[in-house]
C-alpha cells in the first residue's frame, strides 16, 4: 500500500473559495483602470505608420476622430474613404462634423480640442491634404497625426 | 441572545465569483488597451489673402520636397531619408558657419513641401524627423544650458527655462500650400 494513502475514509474538506471573488474584483478594476471602452466601429482599414516622436494624447475627451483609409469591406472597393463617427463621409462633411461636435463640448475646452487623424499607411498626401484645408477652415487647428511607437534597435 | 445570534445564516458568495468574472469578460471586450500616441501638428490659422512674399532670405529656409514617388530633394539635391534628421540638425545649429545654412538659429525655417501623390506614410516619416532633429537641438541646448534634457524639464518648475529652449530654437516649420504635379 502507498504510504500516502489515507486509510480513513475522511471526506476531503471543501476548498475555501471564498477569496476567489476578490481575485476576480481586482483584475477587473485594473482592467476598468488601464484601458478605455472601444467606441466606434471601424469601417475603414487603417494601418497606422510608424514614428520615433510621438507624444500621448492627453485627454480622450478632448479629441475628434478622423479615420481615413481603404474599406474594410470589399464590396466598396479599394479607394480610401473617410471614416467620422460610425459612417463613411465626404471631405464636404467635414466642418460640420467638427463644428457639431464642438457645439457639444465646453466653450473654453473648444481651443483645446485635437484632432487625432488616424489614416492608413498606404494613403496619398492628397486626401490628407484636403482634410487638413477643411480642419484649417473651421480653426480647428490642433491636429494629430496618430502613429504607433517605433521602437528602434 | 446567543442562540438568537447563531440563528443569522451566512451569506452564500460563491456565485459572486460568477457576477465578477462575466462584469470581467465584458470589459476585456469592450475595451482596448493601447493609449493613442501620434506626432502634434499646429496647423496654420487660414487666411484670404494671398501669402505675402517671403521676406526670408533663402540661405535661412531649408527646402525639404517629397514628390509623388516618395523622393526627398532637400535644397535642390536628393538626399536619403536617414540623412535628413542630420542635415536639419545642421542647419539649425549652423549659425552662420556655412555660407548655404542658416545665420542663426531662430531665424532658422524649415519647409515642407509635398506632392498630393506622396505617401501618408512617407509624409509622417519626413515630418517624423524634422521634428526628430528640432527635439534633438533643444535636448542638447538644454543639457548644455541645465544639465537637463529638454524633455525632461518640468513644465511648472522650469517655465524660464522651457521658455528660453524654445526661444533660442523656434519651431519654424512651414508648409507649403498643397500643389498637385504628380499622379493622386
Amino acid at each position: 500500500m502507498s504510504k500516502f494513502k489515507k486509510d480513513g475514509g475522511r471526506p476531503t474538506p471543501a476548498i475555501n473559495t471564498s477569496a476567489l471573488p476578490d481575485i476576480v474584483f481586482m483584475l477587473l478594476f485594473f482592467f476598468m483602470v488601464a484601458t478605455k471602452m472601444r467606441d466606434k466601429e471601424m469601417k475603414v482599414q487603417t494601418q497606422l505608420p510608424q514614428a520615433t516622436e510621438v507624444e500621448k494624447l492627453e485627454k480622450k475627451s478632448r479629441l475628434h476622430y478622423i479615420f481615413v483609409g481603404p474599406p474594410l469591406n470589399e464590396s466598396f472597393g479599394t479607394t480610401p474613404r473617410i471614416q467620422l463617427d460610425d459612417a463613411f463621409a465626404t471631405i464636404d462633411d467635414i466642418q460640420q462634423y467638427i463644428t457639431l461636435k464642438n457645439n457639444e463640448k465646453d466653450e473654453k475646452e473648444i481651443p483645446f480640442m485635437t484632432t487625432s487623424l488616424k489614416a492608413d499607411k498606404t494613403v496619398k498626401m492628397g486626401i490628407v491634404t484636403d482634410i487638413k484645408q477643411e480642419l484649417r477652415k473651421v480653426n480647428a487647428l490642433k491636429l494629430s497625426y496618430t502613429a504607433s511607437k517605433e521602437v528602434k534597435d | 441572545m446567543a442562540s438568537r445570534r447563531r440563528d443569522i445564516p451566512e451569506i452564500n458568495a460563491g456565485s459572486m465569483a460568477d457576477i465578477a468574472f462575466l462584469l470581467l469578460v465584458f470589459f476585456l471586450v469592450t475595451t482596448t488597451m493601447d493609449i493613442p500616441t501620434g506626432l502634434q501638428v499646429a496647423l496654420p490659422p487660414i487666411s484670404e489673402e494671398p501669402p505675402e512674399d517671403s521676406k526670408q532670405k533663402k540661405r535661412e529656409v531649408l527646402e525639404v520636397l517629397v514628390n509623388a514617388a516618395d523622393q526627398l530633394l532637400v535644397e535642390g539635391s536628393p538626399l536619403t531619408i536617414d540623412k535628413l534628421q542630420q542635415k536639419t540638425v545642421d542647419h539649425l545649429t549652423n549659425e552662420g558657419k556655412d555660407p548655404t545654412l542658416s545665420t542663426t538659429s531662430t531665424t532658422a525655417i524649415v519647409s515642407l513641401k509635398n506632392d498630393r501623390g506622396t505617401s501618408y506614410d512617407m509624409y509622417v516619416q519626413v515630418y517624423n524627423e524634422l521634428t526628430a532633429a528640432y527635439n534633438r537641438v533643444r535636448d542638447d541646448y538644454s543639457m548644455q544650458q541645465y544639465g537637463k534634457k529638454y524633455t525632461e524639464l518640468d513644465p511648472q518648475r522650469d517655465k524660464d527655462k522651457i521658455k528660453e529652449v524654445k526661444k533660442k530654437y523656434p519651431r519654424k516649420l512651414s508648409e507649403a500650400e498643397p500643389v498637385s504635379i504628380g499622379a493622386q
